[in-house]
């Protein structure tokens, strides 16, 4: 009796070794499949519109906000040391090296990743997939590849609307409704802001952050079951593991590489 | 027509068991589809018939036992072994399993083009005429969500019949279809069989067509199987297949003592 708990740890332990093994070969199978013909450029661009040009709006707006809450919030407690002018340092920085990569990641794995999962479940559940077999067509190649090279591709460059947009909401923010002087906001955050360490940094994190909720979300939709409640634990399970992995990950960035 | 022997039989299955939790789907189940026939699997809702086409097209595996076809033992392929065996196959899946996100026209055209060279207008031509035999002329620039369920089980028809496939699975071609375009269906099915010496596995609940199209019929009951002509199963003695042909009759209802009025009467009702 007492070896039961232990026993059932050893299983969930396997259990979870298993998962990441599966994950990697499902990784290496996509790879596969975008480095060999056929390639599917048109349906890398539909997916590239569904994932990207459709997580426009919410990313543009929330980037405003979250620059314009960083200047308010930034300017009470600077404005204590007399240190306003470096109100552009602290948004530049905040929004290039951390709040850009990980909020946008997290608002398309909420919007994206989740649809990218409901959409392959609901194909498993409707025999689509399985149909695709029948005619001789991986659905790895045909579905899945275009969907998850469409997030990698996109991440970078929402990441990099949302640091415009939340340098710009911060800006407006600042010399509008605050009254800081607009040069001393833009020298300080030029002043501040490595290319390299900075800006590289934030765009390598975003390739990472897009990578990895592109594979979560297609291969959470891949192994759903082929039911309702299916397609739904998909969807919830994509945005928990994928919001879960992002932060995790950006803590070993920060800490391993100083990204 | 004469009994086929093993080496006639283009799909055969040896001893195959399945289950699902605690339910025994196939016990042993050996059965034979010959080539160049039309097979029709009969039986009762969750008998099997589904599953049995599945594994036939290497979508699902049996526990143990073997499924040949054309002699090799296709329970241990890998799926890269199963694409080329599925080039030969054609099949039309109960929900017609066609991409929502894609049109009529091409969900049709997208076995040819991925597996031909055909230009365009060739592809287009292909299309144009499976839609006309399946009766779906007009609706090549629909999407799936805009076609009833009988017409995308007919425009998935086209989709499996494209390739000119020598095995075609076709699973439940006639429910929710009206009688005309039952008709329709099955004079295509036997069509396809005696023009291209197609080998045609249908499973149906439609006992006329069954009766007026099969070579051979496959009655699924308790995990196994029990095939003969339609002319052999139709004088059988065997109660469960006697009871299956019957239960359309009135006589049915009176056997099994069926009263569903309890059911109708309103709440408060004596």
């Amino acid at each position: 009796m007492r070896a039961k708990p232990i026993e059932n740890l050893g299983f969930q332990t396997l259990m979870v070794i298993e998962h990441f093994g599966r994950i990697a070969q499902f990784g290496v199978r996509i790879v596969a499949c975008l480095v060999t013909r056929p390639y599917r450029f048109r349906r890398l661009m539909a997916d590239v519109f569904d994932a990207g040009v459709l997580s426009l709006p919410v990313v543009c707006l929330s980037g405003a906000v979250v620059g314009g809450t960083l200047s308010l919030l930034g300017y009470t407690t600077l404005v204590r040391f007399g240190a306003e002018e470096a109100l552009g340092t602290l948004v530049g920085l905040s929004v290039i090296r951390e709040l850009g990569p990980v909020l946008t990641a997290l608002l398309v794995t909420g919007r994206a990743g989740s649809a990218i999962a409901a959409e392959i479940a609901t194909m498993v559940t409707t025999e689509q997939l399985d149909g695709l077999r029948m005619m001789s067509i991986d659905p790895i190649d045909f579905v899945v590849s275009p969907k998850a090279l469409a997030l990698l591709l996109v991440m970078p460059l929402l990441v990099g609307l949302f640091i415009v947009f939340s340098l710009m909401g911060g800006y407006g923010v600042a010399v509008g409704l605050l009254g800081v002087d607009g040069g001393s906001f833009t020298s300080s955050l030029k002043g501040a802001v490595e290319f390299w360490d900075d800006v590289v940094g934030s765009f390598s994190k975003a390739i990472t952050f897009g990578g990895l909720t592109g594979l979560i979300a297609t291969y959470r939709g891949y192994i759903s079951e082929p039911t309702a409640a299916g397609v739904s634990a998909a969807t919830t399970s994509t945005v928990v593991i994928a919001s879960v992995s992002i932060l995790v990950f950006d803590f070993f960035l920060n800490g391993f590489w100083g990204v | 027509m004469s009994k086929p022997t093993a080496q006639e039989f283009r799909i055969a299955f040896d001893g195959v068991d399945l289950r699902r939790g605690e339910r025994c789907i196939f016990d042993g189940l050996s059965c034979g589809f010959p080539r160049g026939r039309i097979s029709v699997v009969l039986g009762a809702s969750g008998a099997g018939k589904s599953t049995l086409i599945r594994m036939i097209g290497g979508l699902q595996k049996p526990d143990s036992g073997s499924i040949r076809l054309a002699g090799q033992d296709i329970t241990a392929f890998s799926e890269r072994e199963l694409f080329k065996i599925r080039d030969r196959i054609g099949m039309l899946f109960q929900g017609g399993a066609l991409l929502d996100s894609m049109t009529v026209a091409e969900n049709v055209a997208l076995p040819l083009c991925e597996h031909t060279r055909l230009s365009d207008a060739d592809i287009q031509a292909e299309v144009n005429r499976r839609l006309v035999a399946v009766g779906l002329a007009e609706t090549g620039h629909l999407y799936p969500r805009e076609l009833s369920g009988g017409m995308s089980r007919r425009a998935a028809l086209a989709r499996a019949i494209v390739m000119d496939p020598e095995i075609l699975l076709v699973d439940e071609p006639f429910s929710g279809l009206d009688p005309i375009n039952v008709r329709r269906i099955e004079m295509l099915l036997v069509d396809l069989n005696q023009h291209l010496d197609l080998t045609l596995i249908v499973t149906s609940h439609h006992m006329a067509s069954s009766l007026r199209m099969a070579d051979r019929l496959i009655f699924m009951v308790d995990g196994i199987a029990i095939a003969g002509s339609p002319a052999d199963l139709l004088k059988s003695e065997d109660e469960r297949i006697v009871e299956f042909l019957n239960a359309e009759s009135d006589r049915f209802a009176e056997r099994h003592e069926l009263d569903v009025t309890p059911l109708l009467r309103r709440r408060g009702d004596a």
